[in-house]
């Protein structure tokens, strides 16, 4: 396992402005393995939701400045793999349909060294045992992005099984969409709630406490959802359940 | 596209609103498509080397596309060559004229028709009907959809929406009009069902001397077209009549027999299941004393063009219409094809169909939305179509074409605060202070998310003003 890394958090505008403890666990969890956490205050949004809901010149501007401010750093993380996956694919069509050849070559350089959570401890810091500690029933949602986007595979589940106290249930039919889609959940809300209510339907079916899942944003759908039926099932972000220990609350 | 069937109907979230309702619909649509699913998944793993012949796929299609002029006038020679008679149609008007000109030339007055995307595409047989010609569907499920009253709902499997007790009462009630009735004490059992078809249908193959068909693919070196299908009722209509008249999309031209062996190994497989599908019929021009004697070919543009030029846009060309897109789609999967407005549903149709109608009508400009961007269709397509890609450029289409005025407004503003962290911070500030004075039901379009979900709570402090406070989260 390698020690003293010095990692940009790329903490995501979803989570800044709704979700903080998933920026701080991360913190936290980097943090306690040994490694430097900066969290460069320049940032602000991938650029997400305007490339794909039709607004690439929004996404180019938000590109520029995302590729400023983490250009110096060894490694970006962000607790997002929707937002990685927009840097990693989107980032480079952005550079080369705005027909600038120096900045497509900045944006290749820099997604490079952009990763998912999951994808930071396993690969580039080289653990699975984060020395976490959370003693609820967990079922995990690999979302499209994670599965189909960045290919995570089962690096989320090999983090989960070494989480003490966690007891991991599988998720019917996991790999289907929840129907979040960004945009589309208020664009086509009708089709959005069907595919989201199947979806809390097989979570509820595994009797877990705890939904969890490496995007904030499938997990606002869901978690509304759940809510919405008193469904008494929580949903919690991946970093939160890592950066969990025995003494501290998640 | 003609689509003059789908003039003036409602945009995709307010038909597909509808359509989730339907129980009954999402059942079948549920039970089919898993069905399919499973055998496609068992075997495309079976396949030894699924990634490169994807691969093959998809570099033969690429290149053909970029020498498509070339190909096609290849094709044309060899057709003529073959005894057959070649025609060029720019769009659906030009097409129906030509097929009914040549229908009437015949002095017959009704043709069986194989199973084909592109005649309906143009809408066909609506236009032989203005002529008083008959046309009659032969393939299992566009004889369903025809009896009754229907429109496709799926591209391999038409009446995809139906079961078989509904398949039952249409028989029952419409198969008197068109021909032979159905037997009275038909049941739903499916061999009754297809023996019913069987005997209605043989009739029909039997007495009619013009048939029209589509292909699924063209190879230029030979001229020589292709069917793919199960029944056995395309090659009825392909062997018995005189006359022949295949109506073709252009870029189903492929250039060799040895690039159609790649097709033909990876479109069972990705449609059906199958690893390989009962009939494949093959025909070059006209074979004296064997076959139609009569073979015309009228090549189809009405679109396909314009898609050409859309460098992002054209690879929706390489689709051999295999489907395995819908069966995977969670939309398609809980809408059905009826909800997409077109003859092409599905991933696939909300690629294709804006591309080749426009996005002046409501409808076509919100297909490209008509998606999460989940993936899976990209994944499973033979040909390696990025159909998440062509939606996200289509959709920047949308945008500059038309309306979304409101949005327009609202992704501005999002980006003016986006683009400052002293705005976001500010913008954030004021979210926490007045968090408690957000109501529980948003007003206009963000209702859509809180009449079925609750919001998430806005905390007090947001990250940026917690790493700030603490001196870079030192707490």
């Amino acid at each position: 396992m390698r020690r003293n890394v010095r990692v940009a958090l790329f903490v995501t505008c979803v989570n800044d402005t709704i979700f903080p403890d998933t920026g701080k666990a991360v913190v936290r969890l980097l943090r306690r393995l040994g490694h430097e956490v900066d969290f460069p205050e320049g940032q602000t949004c991938c650029g997400q939701m305007h490339v794909n809901t039709g607004y690439p010149e929004a996404a180019t501007a938000l590109m520029r400045r995302f590729t400023q401010v983490f250009g110096g750093y060894e490694a970006v993380v962000a607790p997002s793999a929707s937002c990685v996956a927009t840097v990693r694919e989107q980032y480079p069509r952005l550079a080369a349909a705005a027909g600038d050849p120096a900045l497509a070559e900045e944006v290749t350089r820099v997604a490079g060294k952009v990763y998912d959570l999951s994808e930071l401890l396993v690969d580039v810091l080289g653990t699975t045992d984060v020395g976490a500690y959370y003693p609820h029933t967990v079922t995990y949602h690999p979302t499209c992005h994670s599965l189909r986007g960045l290919h995570l595979g089962d690096r989320p589940l090999r983090l989960l099984r070494q989480v003490r106290g966690l007891r991991l249930v599988e998720l019917p039919e996991a790999a289907e969409c929840c129907g979040f889609g960004g945009t589309f959940a208020v664009k086509n809300p009708a089709v959005s709630t069907a595919m989201g209510i199947d979806k809390v339907t097989n979570v509820i079916s595994t009797g877990a406490e705890v939904l969890c899942a490496a995007d904030n944003s499938c997990l606002t759908h869901l978690g509304g959802t759940l809510s919405r039926l008193r469904a008494g099932v929580r949903t919690v972000h991946l970093a939160e359940i890592l950066a969990s220990v025995e003494s501290g609350a998640a | 596209m003609s689509g003059h069937t789908y003039l003036g109907m409602p945009a995709f979230p307010e038909r597909s609103a509808a359509a989730v309702q339907d129980a009954q619909l999402r059942h079948n649509l549920r039970h089919a498509t898993r069905t399919i699913r499973g055998k496609r998944a068992a075997v495309i793993d079976e396949l030894p080397d699924w990634p490169g012949a994807r691969e093959a796929a998809k570099e033969i299609k690429d290149r053909t596309l970029r020498h498509l002029d070339r190909y096609l006038v290849q094709l044309e020679e060899a057709v003529t060559a073959a005894g057959g008679t070649v025609h060029w149609a720019a769009d659906a008007a030009e097409a129906n004229r030509i097929v009914v000109g040549l229908v009437e030339a015949t002095g017959e007055r009704s043709v069986v028709k194989v199973k084909s995307m592109a005649t309906q595409e143009i809408g066909l047989n609506e236009a032989l009907e203005s002529a008083g010609i008959t046309a009659y569907e032969t393939d299992l499920a566009e004889l369903i959809v025809q009896l009754g009253e229907d429109t496709p709902s799926h591209i391999l499997v038409p009446a995809i929406h139906r079961n078989r007790a509904e398949i039952r009462e249409i028989f029952q009630r419409a198969m008197a009009d068109w021909g032979r009735p159905a037997p009275g004490d038909l049941t739903d059992d499916p061999r009754a069902l297809a023996e019913a078809a069987r005997l209605h249908l043989r009739e029909r193959f039997m007495s009619t001397r013009v048939a029209v068909s589509g292909a699924n693919f063209m190879v230029a070196e030979t001229g020589t077209l292709v069917v793919l299908e199960s029944e056995g009722n395309g090659r009825m209509c392909l062997t018995l009549p005189e006359t022949l008249i295949s109506v073709v999309g252009i870029e189903k031209t492929i250039p060799t027999w040895e690039d159609l062996s790649v097709f033909l190994e990876l479109l069972p497989r990705s449609s059906t299941g199958e690893r390989m599908n009962p009939y494949t019929t093959t025909w070059t021009g006209v074979t004296p004393g064997d076959g139609p004697q009569t073979f015309h070919l009228v090549l189809l543009d009405n679109g396909r063009t314009d898609v050409l030029a859309d460098q992002v846009g054209r690879q929706a060309l390489r689709c051999i219409r295999c489907s395995a897109c819908l069966n995977v789609c969670p939309v398609y999967q809980r809408t059905g094809g009826h909800a997409y407005g077109s003859v092409y549903p599905g991933p696939i149709g909300a690629i294709l169909t804006p591309q080749l109608r426009g996005m002046q009508s409501e409808l076509d400009a919100s297909l490209p939305y008509a998606s999460t961007l989940c993936g899976a269709c990209y994944e499973v397509c033979p040909v390696a179509i990025d159909i998440p890609e062509v939606l996200v450029h289509l959709r920047a289409r949308a945008v500059q074409e038309s309306g979304h005025r409101a949005e327009r407004l609202a992704m501005r503003a999002a980006r003016w605060v986006l683009e400052r962290p002293v705005r976001l911070t500010r913008a954030q500030n004021a979210a926490g202070r007045f968090r408690r004075l957000i109501p529980k039901r948003l007003p206009g379009p963000l209702g859509g998310w809180t009449d079925t979900r609750d919001l998430p709570p806005v905390p007090r402090e947001s990250f940026r003003a917690w790493w700030r406070r603490t001196e870079k989260g030192d707490s």
